[in-house]
């Protein structure tokens, strides 16, 4: 053990900002991150275990304890149960004799829940030691655990590939594309090293200009404007860094999963770009780690760039060094906070920083770092190849250009969708083949639950806005149940623990609307629930704790209907029962209780 | 006008709210015309002999005898008030809540380092005693609380500006160094 370790740390340098690569290793090599390892890694380092197992102990594909051969991570968003989840997770534990969170007794196999891994599409989906398997169902997944039980390994258990580059040779993955509309700018006709060596013709405060003339906004869900954010950060006077947020962590989200997969190239052009505008020589595309399956390709993809000179060293014979390097998470929600990525990237644990000072002034390395969504740099490569008016030209007056949608649920045609900014739900509905609708999520669970009397709404920054998910929910639904509380336990697991508001009134929250569903609910529940989303809401350091209520606050003010008909119109109830809570100690002192009601 | 009458109570507490009310100092003085006490460690009235407009209770519930005192208090009193932490929260006792009853009986009465005097190795078990609860429960989750006055103990101006708010209906004075702990 001591010498893997003593290798692994030797690949990284040493360097403790590397940490989170280490321990994804030693995960891999082990199957566990115990604490002998934790010993070895931190006297290595030279840097506290304690600092070794906080990390360890944030992301959930680190564990303490052994995985098994064969680990199996089902998720259990929203869409997976829409479409089985509970059904494949019984016929796997029917077929191993265990249940999820356990391992069979030989080690062979553990069975794990995790949150949604970016297949919505294609659900119910599963990783299995990170290979992707979708579309399950009862009689796969009895197959799989036969083949686990031969010992075939994972790659073998299926010869079927997706299309596009996802029969790659270095990615050999079941994932479909599910590519149902392109429009003119991600998804479009891409030339690579088009819009590079254009840009290196220009003024880097030309690109920004042209950039900030584009309108260009946060592809990720906030909408901020891109050209002032770099703007912002070329401004600073110290080294910077250009990094790229792929870790689309909100649930029902998989349009940075298609860009990956097809456009890799023009995200990492899209980066290269940012880094001359801004005056920057690294950047990081900072992974998750569901999408460890394109690692092999992704990181082909730069050496061809380096190959063809669009990256590395004096690009272009434009005198312009810029390198990326691929950094993997490791299984955190809050990580797409672009703080907390930044965090993560040190090899630390995924927390939000306290602002100012913005990532902008102290970001990477507490240098001048952008973060920017895998969309938005793909979408400035052919702003700068187009022109800014070209891409205005598109969208509505506020949200320019186009936008990837992944839209998933009860549709006909899940998949991705390019569109232009300002269509609205009801055209979204028609374009993916959806009738019977009860509702539409947009953004994910810290978006909004909107009823079909909005559907007249448009999908736009000043409208909608979303980073891209939508989740259809039939009539067959029960809201509340498989959607609300879903998505209150998605929160509750997912919150980092650092504000006291998050950490306890996710669960707080939780448990208030299990309640109401199970029917135990009262009218003065939900006034709770309304008082303390507000709460969470003003007291919380990010968007996690700010949004994470919105499942629950959304859904009252239109579905309260839903609400009323489930609880007791009483202003009190008491759950407490004096049979029950003095049953125990009469027992262990000897006595009959005796209680005079 | 007539006063108002007052009752409280001490459950699964420290007394330490109730010093706290002591320690209003000479605005007892005002505090006697404004109201009169009924059931209270204050006038050692055991039980109610009236309605009352107000019940002030400090500490949470660990055993059935506070259970049924907070009931009285409920069936007695217009307004009941939840004072300090323990009757909040559950407070310090609480702390036994992610212990099993069992271990607890047994650290406090067999195995715990001051026992050596219980040589017949007995868990109190007699019928007048009362039965000790699962866990420790804040009072909302007993009865219908109607305010709540935080604090370990709650400061006496923060008790007697709720409580004259309270009873002329004026707003209450909360300023911020009354509800600031840290």
């Amino acid at each position: 053990m001591k010498d893997k370790i003593l290798s692994i740390v030797e690949n990284y340098e040493r360097d403790p900002g590397r940490l989170m690569d280490i321990l994804l290793d030693v995960q891999k090599a082990f199957g566990c991150v115990s604490c002998e390892a934790i010993g070895l890694i931190a006297s290595e380092l030279k840097i506290s275990e304690v600092d070794v197992v906080q990390t360890r102990s944030f992301y959930h594909f680190f564990t303490k304890e052994p995985v098994g051969k064969y680990a199996v991570y089902l998720n259990n968003s929203v869409v997976s149960g829409f479409f089985g989840m509970k059904e494949v997770a019984d016929e796997f534990e029917k077929q191993t004799g265990i249940k999820f969170g356990q391992k069979t007794a030989d080690g062979l196999i553990s069975l794990h829940y995790t949150a949604c891994i970016g297949m919505s599409d294609q659900e119910p989906a599963a990783l299995i030691n990170s290979v992707v398997f979708t579309e399950l169902n009862r009689e796969k997944v009895r197959k799989i655990v036969a083949d686990m039980r031969e010992g075939k390994a994972v790659e073998a258990m299926f010869s079927q590939y997706g299309d596009g580059v996802n029969a790659h040779p270095l990615v050999k993955s079941m994932v479909k594309n599910n590519i149902r509309k392109t429009g003119k700018v991600t998804l479009g006709e891409y030339t690579p090293g088009k819009g590079l060596a254009k840009a290196l013709n220009m003024e880097s405060k030309a690109i920004i200009q042209e950039v900030k003339d584009s309108n260009l906004r946060g592809r990720g869900g906030a909408g901020f404007p891109t050209g002032m954010k770099w703007d912002f950060c070329a401004r600073e006077n110290d080294s910077k860094y250009v990094l790229c947020n792929a870790d689309e962590g909100e649930p029902g989200t998989f349009k940075d999963r298609v860009l990956l997969t097809e456009r890799a190239a023009m995200m990492f052009e899209g980066m290269t770009i940012a880094g001359y505008a801004i005056g920057a020589k690294e950047g990081v595309l900072y992974l998750r780690q569901e999408y460890v399956y394109l690692k092999n390709y992704v990181e082909n993809v730069l050496v061809e760039l380096r190959n063809k000179n669009l990256l590395g060293k004096n690009i272009l014979g434009k005198g312009f060094d810029f390198d990326i390097r691929v950094q993997f998470g490791a299984g955190a929600y809050v990580c797409g906070e672009e703080s907390a990525l930044i965090e993560s990237a040190e090899g630390k644990r995924g927390e939000p920083r306290n602002r100012p000072p913005f990532p902008v002034q102290k970001g990477y390395k507490n240098k001048p770092t952008i973060v920017n969504n895998v969309e938005t740099y793909c979408s400035a490569v052919k702003i700068i190849e187009n022109g800014a008016a070209w891409y205005k030209a598109m969208g509505t007056t506020e949200s320019a250009g186009t936008k990837l949608l992944s839209i998933s649920g009860d549709c006909k045609n899940p998949g991705v969708y390019e569109i232009e900014w300002g269509m609205t739900i009801a055209e979204m509905l028609e374009m993916v083949g959806a009738t019977d609708v009860q509702a539409v999520q947009v953004a994910g669970p810290s978006g909004i639950c909107i009823p079909p009397a909005q559907f007249n709404r448009k999908i736009a920054i000043e409208d909608l806005p979303t980073g891209g998910s939508m989740i259809v929910i039939g009539k067959n639904r029960d809201l509340l149940k498989d959607v609300v509380l879903n998505f209150m336990e998605f929160f509750e697991d997912e919150s980092c623990g650092s504000c006291v508001t998050c950490r306890s009134f996710n669960m707080i929250l939780r448990k208030q609307i299990e309640k109401v569903v199970e029917g135990h609910g009262i009218k003065t529940d939900i006034e709770n629930m309304t008082a303390w989303s507000e709460i969470i809401r003003k007291t919380t350091r990010c968007g996690l704790g700010q949004t994470s209520s919105n499942p629950i606050t959304t859904t009252i003010k239109n579905f309260r209907e839903l609400y009323d008909k489930r609880v007791k119109d009483v202003d009190y109830q008491s759950d407490f029962d004096m049979h029950k809570a003095v049953a125990e100690s009469c027992e262990v002192v000897g006595r009959i209780p005796n209680i005079h009601e | 006008m007539s006063k108002a009458i007052v009752a409280t109570a001490s459950l699964a507490g420290c007394f330490g709210c109730h010093m706290s009310i002591l320690d209003i100092d000479d605005r007892i003085l005002k505090l006697i015309e404004l109201v009169e006490f009924n059931k209270s460690p204050i006038d050692d009235i055991k039980t109610f002999t009236k309605q009352c407009d107000v019940g002030i209770i400090e500490g949470g519930c660990c055993n059935s005898e506070n259970v049924e005192v907070l009931k009285q208090f409920r069936k007695n009193c217009k307004i009941l008030i939840s004072l300090g932490e323990c009757a909040i929260m559950g407070g310090l006792p609480a702390m036994r809540n992610g212990i099993p009853v069992k271990e607890c009986l047994e650290e406090a009465y067999l195995g715990g380092p001051t026992v050596g005097l219980n040589s017949e190795k007995i868990i109190p078990n007699d019928d007048e005693l009362p039965m000790i609860l699962d866990k420790v429960y804040p009072l909302h989750e007993i009865v219908k609380i109607d305010y709540y006055l935080p604090g370990c103990p709650p400061r006496a101006d923060l008790i007697w500006n709720a409580v004259v708010a309270l009873l002329t209906g004026d707003t209450m004075n909360l300023p911020y160094e009354l509800v600031k702990f840290d």
